[in-house]
């Protein structure tokens, strides 16, 4: 440990802390832009100058505490000169903060108001050209180059979709090699807009859609909800976590005005059936190990962009709200007709990357006793990140708060804790493993055997192995694709090898996602992750095929796991597409 | 009130010169990477600052011009824009009183002609052309892209072994490039902004002296791979390649002509400048690897090319340029007459010339000129000349070299163009007559000789060393089936042979005569390139870290400088000229090093030189 002097307390920080982290522990709070911890410390904003007697101002971003430092982080020429720093990357930027959807959440806002800074006298920076139908937008103009999102999309999602080029006045951010952004190998994670401290990056805004299809008289609005949107929800829109609780979620979805409010809990627990069974099937094939999950469309992103030779190796499974799609498009359709409305089925994810998914034509139900591709209509017609949910919420100002609790609508709302957790990392994995034994033996398996919370972004994979009716199974997880790119290495290498391998693009999973609510550099993915723990373990049913409306549904429409009708709506050929 | 002052009219005058001179070596420090237009921007204001306002052409013009090109960098602009920019210049060029006006616009208008790829991406793509960015510039420039500031900070904490291993990341040669580099990577050094570049090879220097190569253990290497690679020479490249080869885990045989290893590290390089001593500690390193193999006295010629290349996975030919160019003068073949090569060959193999009571000319201006010259003092020579076209500044000799050769007693007698040798009556040399020259008119960069209206001058001279240049022995290989290009071998980007999935080659023998540090450079290319032929993508440990920067250090500093023996003294031996650079000077030039992999754009791009 070492131990400094900041504004005039003695501080102890372990060796190589740097001073704005150093201060942070000792609850010192210096503004700062472009630092993100370990990730990217650059010093290029110099929004964190601090006073450090003997050397001056430095940054407290790159400089690392050493014994007997003098610090003031308090002193007025250190504040004068941040706020002069500040105030010039204010003049690179296009603050139209009014018609801002960061304008809550944007870092760069905030130490404006606390440093007082005034408007750019120059003329405003350009937007530049951008794909609008892209699912991630980018506005140039709003751009400070502060590189977090060179840094995260390279070091953490291993794509390094954006670069720099030019130097000087003329430095800027860019997609790689010049290249479009729909061509540059971008997942649709989303990790660069949730870490982005302005509104340069973002994600396509399909409010005006969805509130288009509610105020439609001749449209039956379909909502779902993801297991990681309850988690979340309400800090968009002023609730704590245990006000925002999924019966609040499924009122506010109603007084949004959506005719039905589905939980994709509920396709989580079929995704489980149907993914489930396939790995029972897969165990007892000579298929090449391991078999992937493909419930993440960032992680199908990856795959078919930059490892395609794998894509034969995903589960042909949909991910659960596709699968929810299909069952509203194919099981409704009578319903709807009958009052002479159409189906529009709109999904409220913690993700970007679930925009482009729901428009693959090949994720559609393929229409009956055709192939034609193209005539198929999408299961589902609209995805809004939570960011646009909660935006939603308070432009038609739902007084979430006071919303009396409800259930979610039925038959395709009951669901199990299995269901729940498919929002954290080992989620899915966890669910999977909760009900393949019991398709394999008959019995529940001890619940600890499965249990996968161990797993976090902070390692590459965690893996385990298990006996499942005689046979041992060997499973790993990892979320974040820079982990994944490490867990592909070492099973290529032959370092490592399972038989059902878990990935979420996300670092931590959809509880971290791209589609979250933003705060700047606070990582809220544990925390959400124990709330839907919390959730599973308080709930009736924790397996999948425990759930009687899951019963119900093979019963009424399905058959089987697997059977001609569960592939038709609920499979895909991950051979059959590209991107 | 007298008639005359002796105080200047312009009373700034006097403060002005050290301003100029800061802002002379921020133009030495210019960046790697930086925009081509923001350079030809800077010039132009440079140039407005010194217009005196008395012409038209060139008070509005620059003014205007800088508008313009403003417009252009900051991507405002289209190609009119570059119209109106290349009429304005023009307009001054031609109507320009001084020069401060009209070459500002040749300047200019060149610029627009060197660089219109990066004018067009300004006006057209809206962007810097790609490739445009800064990076770490001593790292950037050193061929081999060494981690200096690494190995510095290591070195700056005492920390030398540690500094070896840093080095030896990129370059398993540090001994060798700690006496002999040129030192590329100090031609941007950032410090130069602040006081000069930091004497780089001096901490090197003071890191091998303090502790030996060979007493540094090299990595393990990785796994075998079962794969096996034949390097063809075992000079700079063809190590470096080997070494890295063979900690990737690939065996390597290396096929070595002479009798001992090192290239022209031994058979070109005298030892005063590079003791074999010292070199051999860079060699026990790399020979100490177990999947090395080393076959001296084994020349490859094109059948056993054609057995290498079907029985070995890789083939990397990195032969060097080994042979002696001989000027075509009357007389040339007379006794006592030889290459610079053969001489310095000769000593490689401890086969020291006698060279007692001689005169002694040698011809050319180049280092090895100098080694010539400065071996034949030692050899004995009463008397030592070069004799060389152009003038001293022209050398393409490194101006220490130049200087150490006179201060150990060599004339240099410069606009001397070698006629004939004369012989006496044995056919023995005796003298090499010039014909003097004057300097002329600037081709190509670089002012050209051009015959004087002087008598001829006699040299007396009982040995003539030409020192013109090196040939490349490429026959063998072009018989093998591989293209040349005149005597050079040919090798794409990467460094294959057109036409061959599995040779490759580099170095001298590839790209012709040039230093130790790009045929290591080349060595490193090769070995990625063959593991990555080999369908690998092998990444190496140095077992270093990058300790963390301090802060910087704005004090402006001398450079400390190597110091040398004493001329008188070192003329008498080929014990090494160089004297250590002691521990509390080498500390201090670290302390000078920006640590320009973590503060500005090392920031960003800092982490790159962390990997290959």
């Amino acid at each position: 440990m070492v131990t400094i002097t900041l504004n005039g307390r003695p501080v102890e920080a372990p060796a190589g802390t740097m001073l704005v982290d150093a201060a942070a522990r000792a609850g010192v709070d210096i503004p700062t832009l472009c630092y993100l911890k370990g990730l990217n410390c650059i010093g290029s904003c110099r929004a964190c100058l601090v006073e450090v007697e003997g050397e001056g101002l430095v940054a407290s971003c790159n400089t690392a505490v050493r014994d007997g430092m003098v610090v003031r982080t308090d002193a007025p020429a250190a504040a004068a000169a941040r706020r002069a720093n500040l105030q010039a990357v204010m003049d690179g930027h296009r603050a139209v903060c009014a018609a801002c959807v960061r304008q809550d959440t944007c870092a760069l806002r905030r130490l404006a108001a606390d440093c007082n800074l005034a408007d750019s006298p120059g003329p405003l920076p350009e937007k530049g050209a951008w794909d609008e139908a892209f699912p991630l937008q980018r506005d140039a103009s709003k751009c400070i180059k502060c590189m977090r999102c060179v840094a995260v999309c390279r070091e953490v999602q291993h794509c390094g979709v954006w670069d720099f080029t030019g130097a000087g006045p003329s430095m800027k951010v860019v997609v790689r090699d010049g290249l479009p952004i729909s061509k540059a190998g971008c997942t649709l994670c989303g990790q660069c807009v949730t870490h982005c401290p302005t509104g340069a990056l973002t994600a396509r805004d399909d409010t005006d859609r969805v509130l288009e299809a509610i105020l439609d008289p001749a449209v039956m609005t379909v909502a779902q909800v993801a297991p990681a949107v309850r988690a979340a929800w309400g800090e968009g829109v002023g609730l704590s976590h245990e006000e925002a609780t999924p019966g609040r979620l499924a009122a506010s979805l109603h007084a949004l005005g959506f005719d039905k409010a589905f939980d994709t809990d509920f396709a989580a627990d079929l995704t489980i059936m149907e993914e489930g069974s396939e790995f029972v099937e897969f165990l007892g094939s000579d298929k090449p190990r391991p078999l992937f999950t493909s419930c993440c469309p960032g992680w199908v992103r990856f795959v078919k962009l930059h490892r395609p030779h794998l894509a034969a190796q995903l589960s042909s499974s949909k991910s659960p709200h596709q699968m929810m799609g299909a069952v509203v498009k194919n099981t409704l359709a009578d319903e709807a007709a009958a009052a002479g409305k159409r189906l529009f089925c709109v999904s409220v994810m913690p993700c970007v990357a679930k925009k482009y998914e729901c428009a693959v034509p090949e994720l559609a139900t393929a229409p009956a006793g055709g192939d034609n591709i193209a005539k198929a209509v999408p299961d589902v017609d609209a995805v809004l990140t939570v960011r646009e949910f909660d935006r939603l919420l308070r432009t038609v100002g739902v007084n979430c708060a006071d919303l009396p609790e409800t259930a979610f609508d039925n038959p395709l709302g009951t669901s199990t804790g299995a269901g729940t957790i498919f929002g954290r990392t080992g989620g899915v994995m966890e669910a999977a493993l909760r009900s393949a034994a019991f398709l394999v033996t008959g019995k529940n398996p001890d619940f600890s055997a499965c249990d996968t919370t161990a797993a976090t972004p902070e390692v590459p994979w965690m893996s385990r192995e298990l006996v499942i009716g005689g046979t041992t199974v060997r499973v790993a997880v990892a979320s974040g694709l820079e982990n994944t790119a490490k867990l592909l290495e070492a099973l290529e290498s032959g370092e490592a090898s399972f038989d059902f391998v878990e990935i979420m693009a996300c670092p931590g999973g959809c509880v971290a996602g791209g589609g979250q609510p933003i705060h700047f550099n606070s990582e809220r993915g544990a925390f959400r992750a124990d709330i839907l723990n919390r959730l599973d373990a308080a709930d009736a049913l924790r397996c999948s095929h425990e759930n009687p409306d899951i019963q119900k549904l093979y019963a009424d429409w399905l058959d089987a796991p697997l059977s001609h009708t569960a592939h038709a709506w609920l499979h895909t050929d991950q051979e059959s597409w590209q991107i | 009130m007298g008639r005359l002052s002796v105080k200047p009219a312009a009373t700034a005058d006097g403060r002005v010169g050290e301003f100029a001179a800061a802002l002379a070596r921020r133009v030495e420090a210019m960046p790697p990477g930086m925009c081509p237009v923001s350079l030809v921007l800077g010039q132009l204001q440079v140039a407005r600052a010194q217009t005196c306002g008395k012409c038209t052409p060139c008070a509005q013009g620059m003014p205007k011009m800088e508008r313009l090109l403003q417009d252009v960098e900051q991507f405002r602009a289209d190609e009119r824009t570059l119209v109106e920019l290349r009429r304005a210049a023009e307009l001054l060029r031609d109507t320009g009183d001084c020069a401060v006006g009209w070459q500002a616009a040749e300047t200019l208008l060149a610029g627009l002609d060197a660089f219109a790829d990066e004018f067009a991406s300004h006006v057209q793509a809206g962007a810097c052309a790609a490739g445009t960015r800064q990076t770490v510039p001593c790292a950037t420039q050193c061929p081999a892209h060494v981690n200096i500031p690494a190995y510095i900070a290591l070195a700056g904490e005492g920390r030398c072994d540690e500094a070896v291993k840093m080095i030896r990341k990129d370059n398993p040669f540090p001994t060798a490039c700690a006496l002999v580099c040129e030192h590329p990577c100090e031609a941007h050094c950032r410090r130069t902004m602040v006081d000069a570049p930091v004497n780089i090879r001096g901490i090197k220097k003071h890191v091998v002296d303090s502790v030996a190569a060979d007493a540094v253990p090299v990595p393990r290497p990785l796994p075998s791979t079962g794969k096996r690679v034949a390097v063809v020479g075992g000079g700079p490249s063809g190590l470096t390649c080997a070494y890295f080869l063979a900690l990737m885990g690939h065996d390597v045989t290396v096929h070595e002509g002479r009798k001992r290893l090192g290239g022209m590290m031994r058979y070109g390089i005298p030892a005063y400048r590079l003791p074999r001593e010292r070199l051999d500690e860079d060699l026990r390193a790399i020979c100490s690897l177990p999947n090395v193999e080393v076959k001296t006295e084994s020349p490859v010629d094109a059948a056993e090319m054609e057995r290498l290349s079907s029985r070995c996975d890789a083939v990397y030919v990195a032969v060097g340029a080994q042979g002696g160019k001989m000027l075509d003068l009357p007389g040339a073949d007379a006794a006592g007459v030889m290459s610079a090569v053969d001489l310095l060959s000769r000593i490689g193999d401890d086969d020291y010339p006698d060279f007692t009571g001689k005169n002694v000319v040698v011809v050319g201006g180049g280092n090895v000129a100098m080694d010539c010259a400065r071996t034949s003092v030692r050899a004995g020579a009463a008397s030592v000349t070069v004799a060389y076209r152009r003038r001293l500044e022209d050398m393409t000799a490194l101006a220490v070299e130049v200087e150490a050769a006179i201060a150990e007693g060599v004339e240099m007698m410069c606009l001397q163009a070698p006629e004939r040798v004369e012989t006496d009556a044995d056919g023995h040399a005796c003298a090499l007559a010039c014909r003097p020259q004057r300097i002329g008119e600037v081709r190509r960069g670089r002012p050209a000789p051009v015959p004087a209206d002087k008598p001829e001058l006699r040299i007396p001279a009982d040995v003539v060393l030409i020192a013109v240049g090196q040939a490349i022995e490429g026959a063998p290989f072009e018989e093998f089936g591989m293209q040349a290009d005149r005597t050079r071998l040919c090798a794409d980007e990467f460094l294959r042979a057109p036409g061959f999935d599995n040779v490759f080659v580099g170095g001298d023998c590839q790209w012709g005569p040039k230093t130790v540090i790009m045929a290591i450079a080349a060595g490193k290319t090769a070995a990625a390139n063959i593991d990555e032929a080999l369908g690998f993508r092998h990444a190496l440990d140095c077992g270093a870290e990058v300790p963390p920067a301090r802060l910087n250090d704005r004090t402006p500093y001398g450079r400390v400088q190597v110091a040398e023996r004493p001329a008188r003294e070192r003329r008498r031996d080929f014990a090494c000229v160089e004297l250590p650079v002691s521990g509390e000077e080498a500390a201090q030039e670290c302390r000078r090093c920006l640590r320009c992999d973590v503060y500005g754009i090392g920031a960003l791009t800092g982490k790159d030189q962390e990997r290959w």
